[in-house]
């Protein structure tokens, strides 16, 4: 066994030689002969009838190739952006989504909707151009304020009161009894704020047609580029599968953001065939301020009915959720089924109702960003949770374990869909609070509060669900695509190992972790594995990247090629060690008879496959390379717990995280410095929700917080180093017993940090982002809102 | 117009547009696309490279405020079979997911670890890092690889 | 970015006839906001002007209790210097390590950005604005947002400031872009006290009210008692001028506490 490359091994990354000397490859790297340049002409407005486009200058200004709009797109029957989530209200219709043309025709409905395309022989061409199109906007004025959108002007005109859908989970009587018989109930009022997801390499799109083949190549920055060659092909209708190849090479990070497919790469490749020739386009910052999809954005009262013990008897929650202009490709499903399923968090909670009503807005639109409806249903839930401690005057610890759902509890049934596998979460409190070293909080305040400081602690035991499962299961609730994962184990004649995932790496570090498995399970050696993935011209039909599955969905995949491959290489052993295939072993490299010397390598048979001298062609076809598909029969239940510990300057309302530990269980890790690297990624964004971040509309829908110059960013000095510990509990149904790592960080530090700062001011609520004025105004209101008692005070 | 500058090491005449970015000379110009470009604004700190000694943001440098100048690119500071100490560190503590951020950021931390005499503690190089943005690390790993790097130099 | 015919000129005199010549000049110092501006289209000068490329507009001197900045010194030559420690403070605390590396001092105080932090030394450390024409009062210098005393085609050639008893700049800065939401510079010089305020205002002022109170007591406590007229400051997403003022009453008592 290679233990040192091998699962549980914290082995350096493949991927950082090219990253570290610049030699990465990200779309905007790449160039193709002759290539124009695609710049978008975005609406000024918040809302707007266009009443006519004059391209005529524009297309006369020197260096541009062509001019389009809209109705070119549609002259060519390029179809709609779609929604690949079909999502139900209460009284069972379907919700409703607006046409979505990918170029605005008749109508812009946020700030930044692209209006036309310019494309220039160089790309300060196409901008002179964009300045020269000239439209006839009627504006109109835009619905900004998500709580009052149901009664604003209705944008759409096929979407009545602009809601997309009002969609409710749980047992409403069961819920309503629990309330009437509860000793206490705590109320939270929560704006779960707008985030923008930021990844650092901008979008990018390269569009290629190859006139005599009849063949598209669209190089982009995709988390998942068959389902972006799928909605291309079936639903926009640029060109057949067949005759489309998306390649997603090094991709800079994408949070949710790049799994969308958008208007702009749409473009770029329609117009690539139009003008017959390779089209570039890369996004602007300030584009994707305004242009990529958006996250979060809920308005939500939640409450939550408690017995005189403190154990929780049912919890009701109704949210407004923020959808934009138009309903993005996954964007139904966010606050839905991966929101309201998760409201029982990790406790025994047995009666929830949730109700969710969808809107849209004169705003971009928002979907899925790290985390995607986990991290809203762990704010609403550990506010309650946090909220009832300090009420009932009950630690926030005791409160929590007297409510935890029990090891010997599992498989368990929430009342709210979900069915977890697995966990022990006392096992990660009680790790995270010797962490803290929650005994010595007491002093810690006094001593914070001598010095003028105010200090605060706060828990989130957060749940998530992960690598959204089974296929049937999603899709007889709306989902629009498989949730299956392909993986390919290809052997190669002298033994070394190419592995094609259908998970895309955009940070993850698959070429890693994807290579220790099958070092780990195939003994070859970790340096001659090698991992391909993000190009539909490579692997079969997969679903990419997003939902912390990729290891353990697409991992599965490779585990069962992996499995093909062994059983195969099984009876190619036997038959050249005239044995019988069952008696045939294999550990470490090498194939063994039971209990004889009998031995031959991987290496060996592999060659043997591939060279059918001794080998049984009359049984088996020559070759060692098989593949899988792999649809898991549940989710995964990543949980942990979250301590933060902050000081808070009353004078000036900034708040210094002092202290921060998550111990999250993943099941078994594959490589721990990548896990801890995750978590620490995740950590940064859901402090950023908390204290940092905050995506702000006037009220026209103008974007105020467009840039970085008002999107404030986590940056190194506003974090501390965290500290990071795992305990585990296998998952029970895939078979590397792994649950998925990329989101918990972001779905369980912002209730954390924003319960410690409430406790810190001894307040009831502060709101996101804790932004210093937000602090201070809250410090200098103090009042005797009731602090929990805590351990050691 | 013409102009010339030391690019790692190497004396490079180009012929750039009057309006033209230091990053348009190195990554169009001289194929040098390990310099990226991440904002509009100059905040993110993907573009850092170092000119005359200094760690500078390349896309607000005008190619012709770069004639006659020297500048290190992270191509030119080492290679995979001879690392320079703070890729190996960035390597060696994990200080790196998607990459994108990295070359940027290795170059401003050279130039941190360079002027800092040896002294940095945690507070110092994360206040150092202000001007580079990461959004995959949490900077955690960051901040190791940079005293790590500074230990071993 | 718009086209422009870029130069680089070796005197100051060139300098001065290419802006006179051009349709619609601009000097380019260090750049760090011109040039974020020009690509974004938000300017479109018909020539930019480089004075980087002239010599004798760098280094920090000092002499007889004045320590004299060069136009073009950039922000990371001041934040090294010793003459005055509450300057070289503020100048650390400039933007981002590379923004130090590359703007001036120069550029700063001609763009007279509202937020900037160096015009909070200048009307707080009896600066003198020296320029091709002219030598401008500190005082005098900074007349609006984005205004100042200069002319068309005048180029600063240094600042003076003078060396004080004792000074502190405190910097609340925000937390987006790291300008400063208020910045203030105490200086103490003999029984004068001077206040400077940037990022409070339409451009740095001295707070005349919390100097004279600080005149008569010179102690944190002392700005306690003197009402911050917020009226005019400005307000944004990230600091309401309440705020502003709050911030402004906050630093002044830490830069007197650093002091006293």
């Amino acid at each position: 066994m290679a233990s040192e490359t091998g699962i549980g091994a914290s082995v350096k990354r493949k991927e950082d030689a090219r990253f570290i000397t610049g030699a990465g490859n990200y779309t905007d790297d790449i160039n193709a002969a002759g290539q124009t340049y695609m710049v978008f002409v975005r609406s000024p407005y918040a809302r707007a009838k266009i009443n006519g486009i004059d391209t005529a200058d524009a297309a006369a200004t020197d260096g541009v190739v062509a001019v389009f709009t809209g109705a070119d797109l549609a002259a060519d029957e390029i179809g709609d952006l779609p929604c690949g989530w079909m999502v139900k209200s209460k009284d069972g219709s379907d919700m409703v989504a607006p046409p979505h043309p990918p170029i605005a025709t008749h109508a812009v409905n946020y700030v930044g909707e692209p209006y036309a395309v310019v494309i220039g022989e160089t790309l300060e061409a196409a901008r002179n151009g964009a300045e020269a199109v000239d439209a006839d906007f009627e504006e109109l004025p835009a619905v900004v304020d998500l709580s009052t959108a149901a009664s604003a002007d209705q944008i759409h005109e096929s979407v009545p009161n602009n809601q997309a859908y009002d969609w409710e989970l749980g047992d409403k009587a069961a819920t309503d009894a629990a309330f009437d018989s509860a000793h206490h109930v705590a109320t939270v009022d929560i704006v779960n704020n707008r985030l923008i997801p930021n990844a650092i390499e901008p979008r990018a799109a390269l569009g290629e047609y190859d006139a005599a083949a009849g063949t598209y190549t669209l190089h982009t920055t995709s988390q998942n580029p068959h389902l972006e060659r799928l909605v291309l092909a079936a639903f926009v209708n640029v060109a057949p599968e067949a005759r489309l190849r998306v390649i997603s090479p090094d991709v800079g990070g994408g949070f949710g953001s790049k799994i969308f497919v958008y208007a702009e790469e749409t473009a770029v490749i329609w117009a690539a065939g139009k003008v017959r020739r390779p089209v570039k386009w890369r996004a602007e910052r300030s584009e994707s301020f305004l242009a990529d999809c958006h996250g979060r954005d809920h308005v939500t009262t939640a409450q939550l009915a408690l017995g005189e013990d403190g154990r929780f008897l049912g919890l009701r929650v109704k949210t407004k959720a923020n959808m934009g202009a138009y309903l993005s490709t996954f964007a139904s499903s966010v606050p839905t089924y991966l929101y309201g399923t998760l409201m029982a968090g990790q406790y025994t909670t047995p009666a929830i109702y949730v109700e969710v009503q969808s809107l849209y807005t004169n705003t971009a639109p928002v979907d899925a960003y790290r985390g995607a409806g986990r991290p809203e249903a762990t704010y609403v839930v550990e506010r309650c949770v946090e909220t009832a401690a300090r009420e009932m005057g009950i630690d926030p610890a005791e409160i929590r374990r007297r409510n935890f759902i029990q090891p010997g509890d599992f498989p368990y049934d929430t009342p709210v869909a979900l069915t977890y596998d697995t966990g022990d979460y006392e096992a990660s409190l009680d790790k995270a609070l010797e962490h803290i070293d929650y005994g010595g909080f007491g002093a810690r305040r006094a001593a914070s509060e001598s010095a003028g400081k105010k200090r605060g602690i706060g828990f989130s035991c957060y749940i998530e669900a992960c690598g959204l499962a089974p296929s049937q299961v999603a899709i007889s609730l709306g989902a629009g695509v498989g949730l299956f994962e392909v993986g390919e184990v290809r052997v190669d004649v002298t033994g070394s190992v190419t592995v094609v995932t259908g998970s895309h790496s955009h940070g993850q570090s698959h070429e890693t972790t994807f290579a220790q498995i099958i070092s780990d399970k195939l003994g070859v050696p970790f340096e001659n594995v090698t991992v391909l993935h993000g190009d539909t011209g490579r692997s079969d039909y997969a679903l990419g990247t997003y939902g912390s599955r990729s290891l353990a969905v697409g991992g599965s995949a490779i585990i069962k090629a992996t499995d093909k491959i062994i059983a195969k290489g099984k009876k190619i052993a036997a038959h050249m060690l005239e044995a019988e295939e069952d008696q045939m072993e294999f550990a470490d490299g090498t194939f063994t008879v039971a209990d004889s010397n009998q031995s031959i390598t991987f290496g060996e048979v592999a060659f043997s496959a591939y060279v059918p001298q001794n080998f049984p062609l009359e049984d088996l076809e020559p070759g060692l390379s098989e593949k899988a598909f792999y649809d898991p029969p549940n989710f995964t239940y990543p949980a942990g717990a979250h301590i933060c510990e902050v000081e808070v300057d009353p004078d000036t309302g900034v708040v210094d995280i002092v202290d921060f530990v998550a111990v999250d269980d993943f099941g078994h890790v594959v490589n721990p410095m990548i896990v801890e690297g995750q978590v620490h990624g995740g950590l940064a964004q859901g402090i950023g929700q908390a204290l940092l971040e905050h995506g702000v509309y006037d009220d026209a829908g103008q974007l105020v917080s467009g840039s970085y110059m008002d999107y404030t960013m986590p940056r190194a000095d506003d974090l501390p180093s965290f500290t990071v510990d795992t305990t585990v509990t296998p998952c029970t149904h895939n078979p590397l017993g792994v649950k998925g790592c990329g989101e918990a960080g972001a779905i369980g530090s912002t209730a954390a940090v924003m319960n410690a700062v409430t406790d810190a001011l001894g307040v009831a609520s502060v709101s996101m982002p804790a932004t210093p004025e937000t602090v201070w105004r809250a410090a200098s209101a103090c009042g005797e809102a009731p602090k929990a008692p805590k351990e050691g005070e | 117009m013409e102009i010339t500058l030391t690019v790692n090491g190497a004396a490079k005449t180009v012929d750039v547009a009057d309006n033209a970015l230091l990053v348009d000379v190195l990554r169009e110009s001289l194929g040098l696309t390990g310099t990226h470009v991440g904002c509009d604004t100059s905040q993110c700190g993907a573009c850092v490279v170092h000119m005359n000694g200094d760690a500078v943001k390349s896309c607000t440098v005008l190619a012709g405020q770069a004639n006659g100048a020297d500048v290190t690119t992270i191509e030119g500071i080492g290679n995979p079979d001879d690392l320079h100490p703070m890729q190996e560190a960035f390597r060696d503590n994990h200080a790196l997911q998607c990459g994108f951020c990295t070359p940027g950021m290795i170059m401003s931390a050279i130039d941190l670890v360079q002027k800092g005499g040896g002294a940095l503690d945690e507070a110092a190089v994360r206040d150092g890092l202000e001007g580079n943005l990461c959004r995959c690390t949490g900077y955690h790993n960051i901040v190791k690889a940079v005293l790590a790097a500074q230990s071993s130099t | 970015m718009y086209q422009f015919n870029y130069h680089r000129p070796s005197t100051l005199d060139e300098a001065r006839s290419l802006m006179a010549g051009a349709e619609d000049g601009v000097y380019l110092s260090g750049g760090m906001t011109l040039i974020p501006t020009l690509k974004q289209r938000l300017a479109s000068p018909s020539d930019v002007i480089d004075l980087g490329a002239i010599p004798g507009l760098t280094g920090v001197t000092v002499n007889d209790g004045t320590v004299s900045v060069g136009g073009m010194t950039r922000h990371s030559e001041v934040a090294a210097s010793e003459a005055i420690p509450a300057l070289a403070d503020l100048a650390s605390r400039i933007g981002d390590a590379h923004v130090r590396n590359r703007g001036t001092i120069g550029g700063s105080i001609a763009n007279s950005d509202p937020a900037a932090d160096y015009p909070a030394a200048v009307v707080a450390l009896g600066a003198t604005v020296h320029t091709t024409n002219r030598s401008i009062a500190g005082s005098d210098y900074f007349t609006g947002l984005f205004e100042t005393a200069l002319h068309d085609g005048e180029i600063v050639t240094s600042v003076d400031f003078c060396v004080p008893d004792a000074a502190a700049y405190e910097k609340f800065p925000n937390p987006a872009s790291r300008y400063a939401v208020v910045g203030v510079m105490v200086a103490r010089c003999g029984d004068c006290i001077c206040v400077g305020v940037t990022g409070a205002g339409a451009c740095a002022f001295r707070a005349t009210a919390l100097e004279e109170a600080l005149a008569a007591d010179f102690s944190p406590g002392a700005v306690d008692g003197v009402g911050i007229d917020h009226s005019e400051y400005n307000s944004d997403i990230h600091a309401s001028a309440e705020f502003r003022g709050h911030l402004v009453g906050v630093l002044t008592k830490r830069a007197v506490a650093t002091i006293a």
